[in-house]
């Protein structure tokens, strides 16, 4: 009797125990091979994009959903990997401190807020920074993406060092975990052993220029990167030099794949407001037309003045003689004044971008086309009336033209040099990735389908536009978790192309886009 | 002794049960060990959920059974296409039975009955990925009866009763697979109800068309339990006129489905009895889970089931080893309510082969300890739940499951 209770006890435990078990586990490692590849110790090497950096600022989550924290957790479905560190944030508010007082130029993120005229991304004002960068963490960390980074910053000894940081020689980010103050990314990251390393630098070599509006300078032909400013475009040769060395010392113990870099210009930042966003009725469209006839007339009365023979001064300044019509308009822009552009101004060409941090309400009054002013009607009645203006009255009319500053816009020949620039830069990457049979995965052309039509996923389509789009976060540059998503799943599927393995994809809908919150005040 | 002990052992290895849906059939450690079966097994007094029609054919003048099982419930899933898997790690069910009859006169009896028919404890990984169909989900529901049997001659009798049920609900899930506060938590929704009451009946009919043959035929009606002004909890909503959840109630109704059973037992000799019992479980009812709050500003949730009506299978077999004991054992089928294309993880339950097995001590003349314990097995199976919706359009939730269940569980009759 006693012995039915044992052993139905016995039996009993014996079932409990039983958990329910698949034939083809994850969890037995059975689904997935890593074919020729080993993602046991798995290196990021790169910038803001493989930092997780969103929203204009780096924090907790947007780490979190960093690519290479995408890829580094489907790895570990595959095989069984060292896991996966990151220099995370201290908050999710974004920002730094040094030494407890923040450091100008790293603000708090981005989230979008709801005003009387709808929702708009705004500071996160909700709380105050955290992270401080006198406070150095201890890697290794498998994630080396240093927000802000050029290529050549990723061999700059001392680029961690916090003395560096308020002349601008160091970066805050990599301060924080910088394994001395004189080492160097890439000394940081080869000491990790990597078995596998994936690489996205050169973004930064581009984007200063045009994220600035192109106030910086195209070093073309200057290898020297110690004379380079923070807005100017490296030389693409120096570029592919330093990129081969790059890569090179990386392939040498370990696979990876290199990512190429997108044409910046086509993400929201400068797609999102448009140049002819002068919208006007028939009657303003008539008032603008009439003014700038008017100062097509007075100027070449002030070119004939000057002895410019009339022919020639006519033509000079018939360009001045801009027609506006009812609707939309493209915006004035400043240029430097020159013998063929006397005044410094003209109207936009069609494939000219304005920039997303451009001032509305300043847009809204005037800036771009002419600040109407009483005293610019009077100037223009006298004219109407048949009088001659004075002196003073050429200078009012003049002036009331007012262009988009250089900062604001990147004119044809600014987005020439980042193509340019872009397009040898990514040559290098491709070349390389060719010489070290290394994958290679085209950002460029990813961003052009975000660009063009969409990506689809099971909740819907991923384009590039502005919030509404779901790839980029609200500074218009960086991606939101679903865009970094997009990036891991490129990436998965040239290194199951490449090495042989079947890295399951990530779940492109289950990754959020933009944050909400009201605390922006 | 011994040879006992490995049929026993040997029968238990064969047998075991659960049931599709949220029905838990464990309304008796007698029925239960011999594949849940009893609409026409005359056995003790938990024919007062089998058969009530039966309860005047018991012999003793008091008769009483209660009883309580563990049910340990678990299910894995997995996505191959992103390499995510998720356990539940659920609460053990306590199922639980109580049973009274009275005999007024060889031709009345009267009983009390309370039992849980209907029920289900499912808790997730946190923030799985599925999250946004079920984290957790705990129903829960008492049946209360009042019954009567009626000996209308000497091998037919009528039983049955109306049926008080208090049903309670408790469900949390994310609100959709991305939304989250400042700091990453995921919006979250929890909606919680109890002490909500409902009425049904239940009668069944018993004949004995010979001294081996019992045919037996019970249904019990359909019960929709209506919660009403329930709590409706939002979590970690982020702060934006976007957003506009709150803190309300709500209203949903979930049918628990009558249930028609026949069945027949045959008394081979002394030491054998069989019976089998067919359950349809009239499950199509179960059209949509809706929930309905009060707040105009949230949208309504509305969760396609689409269940059909099933049927169960059962057999039953005992053996009286001796006056001490009696062995029992049994099998059943159970078809699954839950259609393809509908199976969401809140009871992800597809057809199952249960094994049912267990025995009687009778301590005394008026005291048996019931043992009893049900092993149900589950094919794994691909499946999706596809009318989960984002911006108009159905994301499905796909992924392969397997679940188990084992259910040990003791009870004690009692005769006077």
């Amino acid at each position: 009797m006693k012995n039915y209770f044992k052993y139905l006890a016995i039996l009993a435990l014996g079932v409990v125990s039983c958990e329910p078990e698949l034939e083809n586990s994850i969890e037995d490692g059975e689904l997935y091979t890593n074919g020729s590849a080993d993602f046991s110790n798995y290196v990021a090497l790169g910038n803001s994009l493989t930092a997780g950096y969103a929203d204009g600022s780096l924090y907790i989550t947007g780490q979190q959903n960093s690519y290479p924290n995408i890829l580094a957790d489907k790895f570990a479905a595959v095989q069984e990997t060292d896991g996966f560190t990151q220099p995370l944030m201290n908050d999710n508010f974004g920002g730094l401190l040094a030494g407890g007082t923040q450091i100008p130029g790293f603000d708090t993120r981005l989230v979008l807020a709801v005003g009387a005229n709808g929702p708009f991304p705004a500071r996160y004002r909700g709380a105050t920074p955290t992270t401080d960068i006198t406070n150095v963490l201890s890697g290794p960390f498998n994630n080396m993406g240093v927000p802000g980074a050029k290529s050549y910053h990723l061999v700059a000894p001392g680029y961690g060092n916090v003395a560096g940081v308020s002349a601008g020689l160091a970066n805050p980010f990599f301060v924080r975990f910088a394994s001395a103050a004189n080492s160097t990314i890439l000394d940081d990251a080869l000491a990790q052993d990597p078995t596998f390393f994936t690489l996205w630098i050169g973004n930064n070599d581009v984007l200063g220029y045009a994220t600035s509006g192109g106030t910086g300078t195209f070093q073309l032909g200057n290898p020297n990167f110690a004379e380079y400013g923070m807005n100017d475009i490296t030389d693409p040769t120096a570029f592919a030099g330093l990129y081969g060395q790059l890569a090179g010392a990386l392939a040498q113990t370990a696979d990876g794949v290199l990512l190429t870099i997108p044409d910046v210009t086509l993400a929201p930042f400068f797609t999102t407001v448009p140049n002819n966003a002068l919208v006007i009725d028939a009657a303003t469209a008539g008032q603008l037309t009439a003014y700038f006839q008017a100062v097509a007339g007075v100027f070449t009365q002030v070119l004939m003045q000057q002895g410019v023979p009339q022919e020639q001064a006519v033509a000079i300044a018939s360009q001045y003689a801009i027609t506006f019509n009812e609707g939309p308009n493209r915006f004035l822009i400043d240029v430097p004044a020159s013998q063929t552009n006397p005044l410094g101004f003209r109207q936009m060409t069609q494939e000219e971008l304005l920039l997303l941090t451009i001032d509305q309400g300043a847009l809204a009054a005037g800036y771009g086309s002419v600040e109407f002013t009483q005293e610019v009607g009077e100037v223009i009645a006298v004219l109407q009336g048949g009088g001659s203006p004075t002196q003073e009255q050429v200078g009012i009319l003049f002036g009331a033209v007012s262009g988009i500053d250089d900062k604001d816009a990147l004119d044809s020949e600014e987005i020439l040099n980042i193509k340019q620039a872009t397009g040898l830069f990514n040559d290098a990457i491709a070349a390389t990735a060719g010489s070290l049979n290394l994958g290679l995965v085209e950002i460029d052309e990813v961003l052009g389908r975000l660009n063009n039509g969409g990506i689809a996923f099971d909740g819907g389509v991923i384009t590039s536009d502005f919030v509404t789009g779901g790839a980029f976060s609200l500074d218009g540059i960086h991606l939101t978790p679903r865009g970094y998503a997009v990036v891991a799943n490129e990436i998965i599927a040239e290194i199951n192309a490449t090495y042989g393995s079947n890295v399951p994809k990530a779940d492109v809908g289950a990754y959020g886009t933009v944050t909400l919150s009201q605390d922006v005040q | 002794m011994k040879r006992l002990l490995l049929l026993g052992l040997v029968l238990m290895a064969t047998a075991i049960t659960y049931a599709g849906g949220y029905r838990v059939s464990l309304q008796g450690q007698r029925g239960l060990a011999m594949g849940h079966t009893g609409v026409a097994v005359v056995n003790n007094a938990e024919l007062a959920f089998f058969n009530p029609g039966g309860l005047v054919f018991l012999e003793n003048k008091i008769n009483a059974a209660v009883g309580v099982s563990a049910v340990f419930s678990d299910v894995v899933w997995q996505n191959d296409e992103f390499g995510e898997m998720a356990r539940t790690d659920s609460p053990v069910g306590t199922p639980f039975y109580a049973y009274f009859s009275y005999k007024l006169s060889d031709k009345f009896s009267v009983g009390l009955a309370a039992y849980t028919p209907y029920g289900s404890s499912v808790e997730w990984e946190k923030d799985w990925a599925g999250s946004h169909l079920v984290n957790d989900i705990e129903l829960a529901a008492i049946y209360v009866q009042a019954l009567a049997s009626y000996k209308i001659t000497d091998n037919l009798a009528v039983g049955g009763g109306p049926i008080y049920v208090s049903g309670s609900v408790n469900f949390n899930r994310n609100l959709n697979r991305t939304l989250t506060d400042l700091d990453g938590n995921r919006s979250n929704v929890t909606v919680d109800a109890s002490g909500v009451s409902a009425w049904g009946w239940s009668a069944g009919a018993m004949w004995k068309p010979m001294d081996s043959l019992t045919i037996g035929v019970n249904y019990r009606s359909e019960i929709l339990v209506k919660a009403e002004d329930g709590d409706a909890n939002f979590n970690n909503i982020p702060n934006s006129p976007l957003t506009p959840f709150e803190n309300t109630t709500f209203d949903a109704t979930l049918p628990l489905p009558a249930e028609l059973t026949i069945g027949a037992s045959y008394q081979l000799n002394e030491k054998w009895l069989f019976a089998f019992d067919y359950n349809r479980t009239f499950w199509d009812v179960y059209e949509s889970l809706d929930v309905d709050f009060a707040n105009p500003n949230i949208p309504d949730s509305n969760n396609p089931r689409q269940y059909e009506d099933s049927s169960i299978y059962r057999f039953g077999l005992q053996y009286t080893a001796n006056e001490t004991f009696t062995l029992r054992a049994g099998y059943y089928f159970d078809e699954s309510p839950v259609q393809s294309g509908y199976f969401a993880p809140e009871t992800p339950r597809n057809d199952s082969n249960n094994f049912t097995g267990g025995l009687t001590v009778n301590v005394s003349d008026r005291v048996a300890i019931d043992a009893a314990f049900l092993y149900s097995r589950f094919k794994e199976i691909d499946e999706s739940y596809n009318f989960y919706q984002e911006n108009g359009q159905n994301v499905p939730f796909e992924g392969t499951y397997k679940s188990s269940a084992f259910t040990p569980g003791l009870g004690v009759t009692i005769k006077i």
